[in-house]
């Protein structure tokens, strides 16, 4: 290989596979003879359960079983609550089957198991539950009103959590600030919507003892522990596969949903296959959810614009529960700075409980909320001062020179303090004016408005904290027969292409094709220390750890061919699936390396004969492996970063605003981003465009609705507008690459980068584009046709 | 479970009332006993194994499920498998090669980077091939191009590299 | 999401597909399955018996006769959209037909299906309305013919008695010279109308035909409107006034997609585009 695999282009090993639809998602396992599971679902926001009759779903033909909280045994508990903190007292997570109480529409209440699913749900809908609805309050500002009902006694005001974090010395800034700007802005709540929908299958063979869950998870090892400790199994014994999974977006990461703990529960219990492939409405109502938060966001500035104090305060949604602790609102507090210097800082939320599905982390995780309510007031401070969107930015990001930049106080989601490692900010914004030829753009409005087009600008600046630990894993193997190379991680791929990127890493250390390097993750037989997918992680977290394995198989290879090829180490190079003398032809492939590497005497095929022909590849004398030696080509290790590396960008658009319509039009879009070392710029840019579609489905399109019951009204695609290729503008990504400080491979994450500013660009260019209406601020999105058209009738 | 534990007697499969159903997959002649209630998708996948179309809503938005009836686009999730009864229906399994090696529009959207986790690419292919093998020319404009992808969601990719993968693959088929 | 169990029925003349109507008051018509079954595996509906008339005798096809474009109960959406004839004798048709869902739902839906499934917000039942068409009902008692008009009652109600079949709708050839426009806004291409307008502008008759759909309980004429303009020149000031005065046409409730507020500036904006384009086009 004379070309770096690293930084290339690459196609995806995992394509023509897909591309066949010879993909294997978890409802494509063939399990036969498999049962298959409906649930009972509250149809309450909150309500007492008095009695739950299911003689008649039992009695129906087809039904294999019908289970209540009254019928799990170790099962009915309260499931784990992930990350504590000590800002929660007594934080409630769900029951797998509701036991007394339902707190949303859509809690699962019994669980139907039957010859298919047609059956189960024509049986799911006999069970007979006895409820007593009660008052709820489903509106985020008067849950926490005195009068307001509560989701859980034990819980005053429905606060789950309060926590103020303080950076600096802010009231010695503020008093000190010549002005201050405040800005209240809302961001409601989403879903992630992945095109599968969850799916849960286990089988339990009961002769070996053997547990077998496909999960289309994010987290398998997770839930492999987890199971094995609730269901009292060797862990050993438990096997969980994460197969093909159809997108996750941080949905597909909890510890546990009911399914995943029932299904593998029934299996054991019915000694039969069980399946519950959830459909769209329940993936509405039963998976989880996130994004509403609303700040009070106050920016104390000089006259110059150079913002000295922040002070934000935010409630946070979390839903009926919050199993995943304060992780959301964490980290929305620990960026709420933004890229900007702002030295001295106060960020206070308080938590709320509402009786709606629970939140936890979609892709974005606090961010795009931070991010809309401090770019927004960066545009308001702009305005107040009468300067440039831009210039106000200019003389508050932080400086190439000023790195790292410790926000001392404030606590990210790793527990670590904020530590902005690397970047080019000022550079970025330089980038996005040249692009969107901002000097001329005034103008080009100007003209337009003549012809009666009304043309804005938007933008918007972001950081991305990425690559959480704790640690992932890697293990490498040459294959001895084939000479192929066989990588294993402890995450899982949800269509990042985890399969390739972590294949250039290896390619270019081991000298063979990526399409020769094939990744096998997200099974526990395969690999079973790691923590999971989430947080823009993976590239960062599992790709470093497999690099450094890579290093020492490299180190290994090397030093077996140097003795097969009676060389010196330092005249030999591996490329092409060999390693080479250097300036020779002569060589040894990789095969016939692994083959001799392991001292075992049959000569079985023909990496074993070609090992024959050379001299062996290790010098010692004794025992075929000497002492610490170990057979093939080998070896595991573990990347655990020291802290979170951070990214950023800055989006800007041109857009058109009909006010006869009330429609917004994105001319252009143009992202400029920075994730450090790019692996692989296809797929670093795959991941920018699905975010931003996504971020634009967050800006004008996607809103989770409740009626005041807490019903939740659009639990489908007619009315939860998920944008098609219509809706989603062409997007123009120009990269930066500023690597990281942190970590061998210099990268930083991307997953989530995309969709974190596109709310406030998008709000950003509306405002700019019905500025001579009169038509106000926007603060909140999803911004809507009819939203528009309130603005300028208000006008 | 206790292995001394009897397993509850059930069938292995659906108790409701069959029909027949006669219908062509793929070129092959394929026929069969079906609940009348069985949607077309879950026939394809679970009766006959052909699991490359993928279920994504269940109510005709997502696109995911998208086969070809009789020459055409339709949505397997939106039809009774006894209505298919007769019909010519393609899947995506139809679509390589006999020896795997992928179709220009397959090849398009590997180059393209045109898909992500997969789910949708099925469903994609399904109707863009439909329009691709149509007599009706195609409208290969930027908004063209949009507009015929539209019905077909896709949650990874912000679909600009499937529009590009449609040029190229029209380009391609042209050129044949 | 999977359908309730159905008696299934495959008739293969209209007298069975009547009978088997008839002899089960739970029994629906099966025509392309693009409304019912979706709502069916979201189970809103379940019926007790499904009369799919896809091979039914005599269904199938468009015929242009008597200055009506005759519209067969299993003509599928784009089957209509494509037919050039059709194109010729009313290509108001095709204009809205772009906006109905997308491709795969429009190969498989039929346009009479979408008509007796009288969403408020569908275009095709705002269509018929708007071209003054008819639809004509077969049940036990024969067969009969029903105005637009007097079909749409409300949202998903129509006059169709629940034993009759709608065999046929009958859409009108637009007058010699007359213009024509459909104007619709959707937050995402190929949803239901937030609002429709369809407007035909008969420049000899001194006429323009308005309906629009997505404001109200089911498709409206827009009469106020049409008596504005009337047999009057269309000024910009008439057209603006006839485009306010649709405003009182929209009584949908604020929705998720839409306040009442919109919706009326909404309507009042496409009316007035509508009128205009359908106005260049006349001759």
């Amino acid at each position: 290989m004379s070309t770096r695999a690293f930084g290339a282009r690459v196609q995806r090993n995992i394509d023509p596979q897909l591309l066949r639809g010879e993909g294997s998602f978890v409802d494509d396992i063939p399990l036969a003879g498999a049962l298959h599971v409906a649930f009972v679902r509250s149809p309450f926001a909150r309500a007492r359960i008095n009695a739950i009759d299911i003689s008649a779903a039992a009695a129906h033909p087809g039904v294999a079983a019908v289970y209540t909280c009254d019928t799990i045994g170790e099962l009915d508990r309260e499931m784990p609550l992930l990350i504590p903190h000590p800002s929660m007292k007594d934080a409630r997570t769900q029951r797998p089957l509701a036991r007394g109480d339902a707190y949303y529409v859509g809690q699962t209440v019994a669980m139907v198991v039957a010859v298919d699913r047609y059956t189960a749900e024509d049986a799911a809908a006999l069970v007979d539950v006895d409820y007593d609805p009660l008052d709820v309050e489903i509106e985020l500002e008067k849950a926490i009103l005195d009068e307001a009902p509560l989701v859980h006694e034990t819980h005053p005001n429905n606060v789950a959590a309060h926590f103020v974090q303080v950076s600096g010395h802010p009231d010695k800034a503020i008093a000190g600030a010549e002005h201050v700007t405040r800005v209240k802005v809302r961001v409601d709540r989403s879903t992630a919507a992945p095109m599968e929908c969850r799916a849960v299958a286990a089988t339990f063979d009961r002769v070996t003892g053997e547990l077998t869950v496909w999960d289309g998870t994010q987290a398998p090892i997770s839930v492999r522990g987890g199971l094995a400790s609730i269901l009292k199994l060797d862990e050993d014994k438990v096997r969980v596969i994460a197969p093909h999974v159809g997108g996750g977006f941080g949905q597909k990461v909890l510890l546990f949903y009911p399914d995943e703990l029932l299904v593998p529960y029934a299996a054991m219990q019915l000694g039969r296959p069980v399946k519950y492939i959830e459909d769209r409405r329940e993936n509405f109502v039963g998976s989880s959810q996130e994004r509403t938060q609303i700040h009070t966001i106050e920016l104390y500035a000089k006259k110059t614009g150079e913002v000295v104090a922040l002070r934000d305060s935010f409630l946070h949604d979390t839903g009926a529960f919050i199993p995943y602790g304060i992780a959301i609102a964490q980290v929305a507090s620990t960026s709420i700075a933004g890229p900007y210097r702002i030295p001295n800082i106060w960020v206070e939320f308080t938590a709320v409980y509402t009786p709606t599905v629970p939140i936890t982390p979609y892709r974005g995780c606090g961010r795009p909320q931070a991010c809309f309510a401090i770019e927004r007031a960066m545009d308001q401070l702009a305005d107040e001062l009468g300067l440039d969107r831009f210039e106000i930015r200019r003389r508050n990001l932080i400086a190439d020179a000023e790195f790292p930049v410790l926000r001392d106080g404030l606590l990210f989601a790793d527990g670590l303090a904020v530590s902005l490692d690397s970047g080019q900010y000022g550079k970025a914004l330089e980038m996005l004016a040249e692009r969107l030829d901002v000097d001329n753009f005034a103008a080009e409005q100007e003209k337009a408005r003549r012809e009666g087009k009304h043309l804005g600008l938007g933008m918007a600046f972001y950081v991305e904290g990425t690559g959480l630990g704790p640690y992932e894993g890697g293990h490498i193997k040459i294959h001895p027969i084939t000479g192929k190379v066989y990588v294993n991680t402890g995450l899982t791929s949800q269509g990042q292409g985890h399969d390739t990127v972590f294949a250039q890493i290896v390619a270019d250390q081991l000298g063979v094709k990526v399409e020769d390097v094939i990744l096998v993750e997200g099974d526990t037989k395969a690999f079973d220390w790691g923590v999971a997918t989430f947080a823009s992680r993976a590239a960062v977290v599992s790709g470093n750890a497999i690099h450094k394995s890579a290093l020492i198989v490299r180190q290994k290879t090397l030093t077996a061919a140097a003795n097969m090829l009676e060389a010196d180490i330092g005249d030999i190079e591996l490329r092409d699936g060999a390693a080479w003398v250097k300036g020779t032809d002569r060589a040894v492939p990789l095969a016939a390396i692994a083959t001799a590497t392991n001292p075992l005497r049959y000569a079985f095929n023909e990496a074993a004969k070609a090992a024959t022909q050379f001299a062996p590849a290790s010098r010692h004398d004794g025992p075929a492996l000497a002492e610490g030696q170990h057979p093939g080509l080998e070896a595991t290790d573990y990347y655990s970063p020291a802290c979170a590396t951070w990214a950023y960008g800055v989006h800007g658009a041109i857009l058109e605003v009909d006010p006869e319509l009330c429609s917004v039009k994105v001319k252009r879009y143009v992202c400029i981003h920075d994730c450090g070392n790019m692996i692989n710029p296809m797929i670093v840019e795959g991941q920018v465009m699905g975010g931003i579609a996504q971020g634009i489905g967050g800006a004008m399109y996607e809103r989770i609705e409740f009626d005041s019951d807490g019903n939740l009204v659009n639990a489908n695609f007619v009315d939860f507008l998920v944008p098609y290729a219509t809706e989603v503008p062409q997007v123009e990504i120009l990269h930066l690459e500023t690597p990281s400080p942190l970590n061998p491979l210099g990268v930083k994450g991307v997953g989530e980068a995309g969709c974190i500013p596109v709310g406030a660009v998008i709000a950003s260019g509306v405002e700019d584009a019905l500025r001579p209406f009169g038509a106000g601020r926007f603060h909140q999105v999803p911004l809507t046709p009819s939203m528009i058209h309130a603005a300028l009738a208000a006008a | 479970m206790n292995r001394g534990t009897i397993r509850p007697r059930l069938p292995a499969t659906s108790i409701d009332p069959k029909a027949a159903v006669a219908l062509t997959v793929n070129g092959e002649k394929v026929s069969a006993e079906v609940s009348v209630r069985m949607l077309l998708s879950d026939f394809l996948r679970h009766e006959l194994g052909l699991t490359g179309t993928h279920v994504g809503c269940e109510h005709g938005v997502c696109g995911a499920c998208t086969v070809m009836i009789d020459g055409v686009s339709a949505r397997s999730c939106l039809t009774f498998a006894v209505q298919a009864s007769g019909a010519e229906v393609r899947t995506i399994e139809s679509v390589a090669a006999e020896d795997g090696g992928l179709h220009p529009l397959q090849e398009a959207f590997r180059d393209c980077h045109a898909l992500q986790c997969g789910y949708c690419t099925p469903g994609m292919i399904m109707n863009i091939l439909s329009n691709l093998e149509s007599d009706r020319p195609m409208d290969l404009s930027e908004e063209g191009i949009r507009d015929m992808l539209s019905g077909n969601l896709c949650r990874c990719t912000g679909y600009q590299n499937i529009v590009a993968a449609v040029r190229q693959a029209a380009d391609a088929m042209a050129a044949r | 999401m999977k359908p309730p169990l159905f008696e299934y029925c495959a008739p293969r003349t209209l007298k069975d597909a009547v009978a088997m109507l008839a002899g089960d008051p739970g029994a629906m018509v099966l025509a392309g399955g693009q409304s019912l079954i979706p709502a069916m595996n979201m189970r809103l509906a379940s019926p007790a018996r499904l009369v799919d008339i896809q091979h039914v005798d005599g269904l199938k096809g468009i015929s242009i006769e008597n200055g009506r474009i005759v519209v067969r109960a299993m003509t599928r959406h784009r089957e209509l959209e494509l037919d050039e004839a059709v194109f010729r004798a009313n290509p108001l048709i095709r204009e809205a037909m772009a906006h109905v869902a997308h491709v795969p739902i429009r190969n498989r839906g039929t346009v009479v299906g979408s008509i007796c499934h009288a969403d408020a917000a569908a275009e095709m039942p705002m269509v018929l309305l708007a071209t003054g068409g008819s639809v004509v009902p077969e049940g036990p008692r024969g067969r009969r013919e029903v105005a637009a008009q007097e079909f749409f009652q409300f949202h998903m109600t129509t006059t169709r008695e629940p034993d009759e079949i709608v065999v046929e709708a009958h859409f009108p050839v637009l007058p010699e010279g007359a213009g024509w426009a459909f104007e619709e806004f959707t937050r995402r291409h190929g949803d239901y109308a937030i609002a429709a307008v369809a407007a035909i502008v008969e420049p000899s008759a001194g006429r323009v035909s308005l309906a629009a759909c997505g404001v109200a309980s089911r498709p409206v004429r827009l009469e106020a409107s049409e008596q504005i303009l009337a047999g009057a020149e269309l000024t910009p000031e008439r057209i603006k006034a006839a485009a306010e005065a649709a405003t009182d046409a929209v009584s949908a409730p604020d929705d998720m997609h839409a306040t009442n507020a919109y919706r009326r500036h909404l309507l009042s904006a496409l009316v007035r585009r509508a009128v205009v384009k359908a106005a260049s086009r006349a001759k």
